[in-house]
């Protein structure tokens, strides 16, 4: 059930104050992105930027673009228009080799942790440090323990995938993102499926992880209370356009409709509750003559 | 009647489109594989551990089914040779019939139900669960640290499982025939050392193994990539990469066949 695009109220911007600027300390730039899967369009018109340093998140109902923004940023799709700008350089336009230099800076939450079941919590972690590094074991060990420390499951690093729970899954898959320091990271959908104390330690991971590697993170979620939370800067999407922007606490206080219902959820309203369908009248055949 | 055959038309249609588009993305799927093949020979470390989970891991199946089909060709083998004085030649049916046939064709066939089936799988769950992704989010390529390794295990396994099923089929052969029945042992072995050839028979059926190998190794790890990522999506993709291979295996065997032992 997505929310037409002309159902939506037109966005304006905040004060500028509020805004991320184009500069130097932006690390992403996206510029009119549009991209279409066949005929469909799955997202247009998309300007962001992000700074240096900040937790964005990006909020939408389920289908509305905001994985699809992950991997453009990522490089896992092209935009049919428009730019995508990481670190100064146009991944979309990136040949394989360079698209891998510029991924090896970045690090990737997925919404299942996505760890390699064959291989121990511990070879998990250490799968990017032996892949791209020439680290002696002793070093990679150290390494490995600490990112596992970092997370609170270094006592867990004999562990395999399968006897993890879904929160320590989904740590352990944080540990790995890190494991070279990455200057972007990336969360989609971090806190599906999660208990309420599993989803506050990684929420309070994503924050804390961010700010003491000075990286910068953006963070997919639908979840309206941690991402108010640690986010510096929220992005709304609905059916592929970005509907409203800000920082939590003017966006707490918006009036915007599809804010309201998105942040209060409400059943109806700019997102309607019913699917499009004929007259109810009709389909029940009221009037009809028995 | 004219729209029921639009609808057929339309239908054909779309199923050879369907085919060619597949058989495009096969074609584009193996030439990533063959391209990434460098890091296969780089780290030969991940060539052996796919050889382990493709080859070792048959080897119950190859050792065990090499053996039966030894003791059925033997003693069906006696009773017709038998029948024109000719029990002598016994190592020599054996031997012939398995090192140019049964043996790359019958272990091809048990390769794709046992490593190719388990192939698949593999592949068409770490799809699923985003494991393929994640690397590719690693900067690893998934082509060059997980497809083309167990593309190559494939390759190099078949022939020597092969080479083992045919040996097994010979003792099987041997046990029945010598042991059991009371052929002459020296004219099981001298029969079959005096007519079975290492270039004609021998390197015929290795090389008829090693094209086995290929295909089926392609067709799993195909089938794998190209799976729906879902449960049903992989079971789908398991069940076609073995019906799939055991066609490819009887096709290539007659083609194979034709071109070596023919003359065609």
């Amino acid at each position: 059930m997505h929310a037409r695009r002309d159902d939506l109220r037109t966005f304006e911007p905040e004060t500028p104050s509020t805004l991320p600027l184009v500069s130097a300390d932006d690390l992403i730039e996206l510029r009119d992105v549009e991209f279409r899967y066949d005929s469909r369009a799955v997202l247009s018109g998309i300007n962001m930027t992000v700074r240096r340093g900040q937790v964005i998140g990006i909020m939408g109902l389920s289908g509305s673009g905001k994985t699809t923004i992950l991997r453009l940023v990522g490089g896992q799709l092209k935009p049919t228009r428009g730019t995508v700008t990481v670190a100064g350089e146009r991944i979309h336009e990136l040949g394989h080799k360079d698209l891998y230099r510029l991924r090896r800076r970045m690090g990737m939450l997925f919404q299942f942790g996505a760890l390699f079941t064959d291989y121990s919590v511990f070879d998990n972690v250490a799968f990017p440090l032996n892949e791209h590094t020439r680290l002696p074991n002793s070093m990679i060990r150290d390494l490995v323990l600490m990112k596992l420390h970092a997370v609170g499951l270094r006592g867990a690093a004999h562990l395999k995938p399968a006897e993890l729970s879904g929160g320590m899954a989904r740590r352990v898959a944080l540990a790995r993102a890190i494991a070279l320091d990455p200057m972007l990271m990336m969360y989609d959908e971090p806190f599906t499926g999660l208990d309420p104390i599993s989803t506050g330690v990684i929420s309070n991971l994503i924050r804390r992880l961010n700010d003491a590697l000075g990286a910068t993170s953006i963070l997919v979620t639908h979840d309206v209370r941690e991402s108010f939370e640690i986010a510096d800067y929220i992005y709304f999407v609905s059916a592929g356009v970005i509907v409203a922007e800000g920082s939590p606490e003017t966006l707490r206080n918006s009036a915007d409709p599809f804010v309201r219902q998105f942040t209060d959820g409400e059943t109806d309203g700019p997102v309607p509750f019913h699917y499009p369908a004929a007259p109810y009248e009709r389909d029940l055949d009221v009037g009809r003559g028995a | 009647m004219i729209s029921g055959l639009d609808r057929a038309v339309r239908h054909i249609g779309h199923l050879v489109v369907d085919w060619v588009w597949k058989l495009g993305a096969a074609t584009r799927f193996t030439g990533y594989v063959l391209s990434r093949s460098s890091d296969s020979v780089r780290r030969p470390q991940l060539t052996l551990n796919e050889i382990y989970f493709s080859g070792t891991l048959s080897l119950i199946i190859i050792v065990v089914s090499g053996t039966f089909v030894g003791l059925v060709l033997g003693l069906q083998g006696y009773e017709t040779l038998k029948r024109y004085g000719s029990a002598d030649a016994l190592g020599t049916l054996v031997a012939l019939a398995l090192m140019r046939e049964l043996g790359p064709v019958v272990s091809a066939l048990l390769f794709a139900s046992r490593a190719g089936s388990a192939i698949t799988a593999k592949i068409g769950i770490m799809k699923a669960t985003e494991q393929l992704t994640a690397m590719e989010m690693m900067a690893v390529d998934p082509f060059a640290r997980v497809l083309s390794p167990t593309f190559w295990g494939g390759v190099i396994s078949m022939p020597l499982l092969a080479a083992i099923f045919s040996a097994m089929g010979v003792f099987g052969g041997y046990l029945i025939g010598v042991v059991i029945i009371g052929v002459d042992s020296g004219a099981f072995w001298s029969q079959m050392q005096a007519s079975v050839d290492l270039r004609e028979d021998i390197l015929n059926g290795v090389i008829k193994s090693a094209v086995f190998g290929v295909a089926v190794t392609l067709i799993a790890l195909f089938e794998g990539y190209d799976a729906p990522p879902t449960a049903e999506g992989v079971s789908y993709a398991v069940t076609r990469t073995v019906v799939t291979s055991a066609l490819a295996v009887l096709a290539l065997d007659f083609v194979l066949t034709s071109f070596m032992f023919t003359g065609v």
